[in-house]
């Protein structure tokens, strides 16, 4: 079975400076893949283009097999949910009417809210354990919470491919766990998770394939093990790693 | 356990409530500011022979009714819920409680529009010229600070835009009145800059009232869009919300009424400020929701201003516009400190 997004030989840019030079990837369905590579190497990027939020330059995107140039914008929003990197609300509004905001690719316009979006939008409360600040302002919340709530609201979608950003960056370590978790419960329900991140450590324990980007190329793919080899993290981090007695790299001195 | 659950449902109602509340009492002010304003004027008519005046169209009683009383009372409620309507999804769109017609040159724009229409003849020419001209200056200015906002200004820098375009669109009108040499221009240019519904016709409504209609029907239809935004622009487009039309719709919707109701009343500043605000608490922060009751909320507070006008200066010397600046701008100050401290 194919991957519910693939990605061939995708090139994208910013104006005149290339950030993505023919990349071939495949997030695969009922799994957590981590994108991972230094600063610029194109990760943001290659989720944008997933989304149809940049054009690509050269290349194709295929969405649950069907071309990204097929998709409704509408389609496409109840196929994949996106969790934008520095996510946070501009309006105090509830914590629940936020989660609501991921039933719009489902409503129609001017039609409210129906009995099955409140069922998902207080199942995805419930799983990112934000139920008991549903009806709290979202600038009462604390950080962590407010990471929480607006998870949540990527989960309300409840589409079959979900697509984070960094979503790991703000959070304290007990947060990042509970999110990993978060997210192998996603793909337990068979959901493709797609998920961007700096720290090495966290995407070797908690992902089952990582995806290596470096100045826009694909370094390399595959299980923790294989794609975040001595020889990948030397060349594309420029670091040496230790490996725990689980597989977990974590990252010891510059070379 | 059976308590919380009780609570739970009870905090997730409340907001609602405190809506459809909100809503009530604003239409119950708006009711009695309007007939408080029908009924109040320099000749000295009961209530019964206005009324009377009213729907006979009869006599003097008719005549003050139909062309001086009810164009003044429904164009201070037309052009408030422009502007309410007009603050509230400017606000949506560049998720700044700053944004707002007045503040960001929108409505002195319109003024240009309007002055320059107005004083080289072309009103003259066809009646749809005064009006066509200050949408075409309001949206100009909307432009401009779209565009702005595109290139990531952030909500100081906006705000910032938004008194340049203000005091170069005043400085162009007090250099149409002065080209035209209109004896009048001093006064004249005053009455546009601060804003009055003193003498005004049926005609002015009769152009009014549609603009504003249409522009708050493109402003509602943004409503989803705006919500949306409450997540960030890479966000809402995720979510299959088509940015570029919102902000067109916005940008558009707001010049047409917020355009007419500069071409009928002259510039009216921080009615889309201050309204807004004050609502955004009773309909739960969310900017769909809060379109039309600003647009309810504007109609009550220029309403009451012009009622507040007469009964302060029967003599007709004070302008709406030093009214509701006079309530704004303190406002304003307020909000600017607010946001230091939050930020």
């Amino acid at each position: 079975m194919s991957g519910a997004i693939e990605f061939e030989d995708v090139c994208a840019a910013y104006g005149a400076r290339p950030v993505l030079r023919g990349v071939s990837a495949s997030l695969a369905r009922g799994a957590v893949t981590g994108i991972v590579g230094p600063n610029g190497a194109g990760k943001t990027t290659l989720l944008r283009v997933a989304l149809g939020l940049m054009k690509m330059s050269a290349g194709g995107v295929r969405v649950l097999d069907q071309p990204l140039a097929r998709w409704s914008r509408e389609g496409l929003a109840r196929s994949i949910a996106y969790l934008p990197q520095g996510s946070d609300a501009h309006w105090p509004v509830l914590a629940r009417q936020l989660v609501a905001l991921g039933r719009l690719p489902h409503r129609a316009t001017f039609a409210p809210p129906s009995g099955s979006d409140a069922i998902a939008v207080d199942a995805a409360l419930e799983r990112c354990d934000a139920t008991q600040f549903a009806s709290r302002r979202m600038d009462q919340l604390s950080a962590g919470e407010r990471a929480r709530v607006l998870f949540a609201r990527a989960l309300a979608t409840a589409a079959p491919i979900l697509l984070a950003d960094e979503p790991a960056a703000y959070l304290d370590p007990a947060h990042q766990l509970r999110l990993m978790d978060l997210l192998r419960e996603e793909a337990s329900r068979g959901t493709a998770v797609a998920v961007t991140l700096h720290d090495l450590s966290l995407a070797s324990r908690h992902c089952d394939e990582i995806v290596v980007l470096h100045e826009g190329r694909l370094a390399a793919m595959g299980p923790p093990g294989t794609a975040l080899s001595d020889a990948a993290l030397a060349e594309v981090f420029g670091i040496a790693a230790q490996r725990t007695a689980d597989g977990a790299v974590v990252p010891s001195r510059r070379l | 356990m059976d308590g919380t659950v009780i609570e739970e449902k009870v905090t997730r109602r409340a907001p609602f409530d405190r809506a459809r509340m909100a809503t009530l009492v604003l239409f119950a002010v708006l009711a009695a500011a309007f007939a408080l304003s029908f009924l109040l004027g320099p000749s000295n008519l009961s209530a019964a022979v206005l009324f009377e005046g009213l729907f006979s169209g009869h006599g003097a009683a008719g005549i003050i009714a139909r062309e001086i009383r009810l164009p003044r009372a429904g164009l201070a409620l037309v052009v408030g819920a422009a502007l309410g309507a007009s603050g509230a999804a400017l606000q949506g769109l560049f998720r700044n409680p700053l944004a707002e017609p007045g503040v960001t040159g929108v409505t002195s724009s319109a003024g240009l529009g309007a002055v320059l229409a107005l004083y080289f003849g072309l009103a003259a020419a066809s009646p749809f010229l005064l009006p066509a001209f200050a949408v075409g200056g309001a949206l100009i200015s909307a432009a401009i600070l779209y565009l702005l906002s595109r290139s990531g200004a952030g909500a100081m820098a906006l705000v910032l835009a938004g008194v340049a375009i203000a005091s170069l669109a005043t400085a162009l009108t007090a250099l149409a009145l002065s080209f035209a040499q209109n004896p009048y221009a001093m006064s004249e240019m005053v009455l546009w800059m601060m804003g009055s519904l003193k003498d005004r016709t049926l005609s002015d409504l009769a152009f009014a009232a549609p603009l504003t209609l249409i522009g708050v029907g493109l402003l509602v239809s943004a409503g989803r869009g705006l919500d949306a935004l409450t997540l960030g622009e890479e966000a809402a487009r995720s979510l299959g919300i088509d940015v570029a039309s919102v902000r067109g719709r916005v940008v558009i919707g707001v010049a047409l009424a917020t355009g007419a109701a500069t071409a009928a009343a002259g510039a009216v500043s921080f009615v889309g400020l201050v309204v807004p605000h004050v609502l955004r608490r009773f309909y739960g922060y969310e900017p769909s929701r809060l379109i039309l009751p600003s647009a309810l909320g504007g109609a009550v507070l220029v309403t009451a201003a012009d009622v507040a006008i007469r009964l302060i200066a029967p003599d007709g010397q004070l302008l709406l516009g030093v009214v509701t600046a006079m309530l704004g701008a303190p406002f304003f100050l307020l909000l600017i400190l607010r946001l230091r401290r939050e930020s």
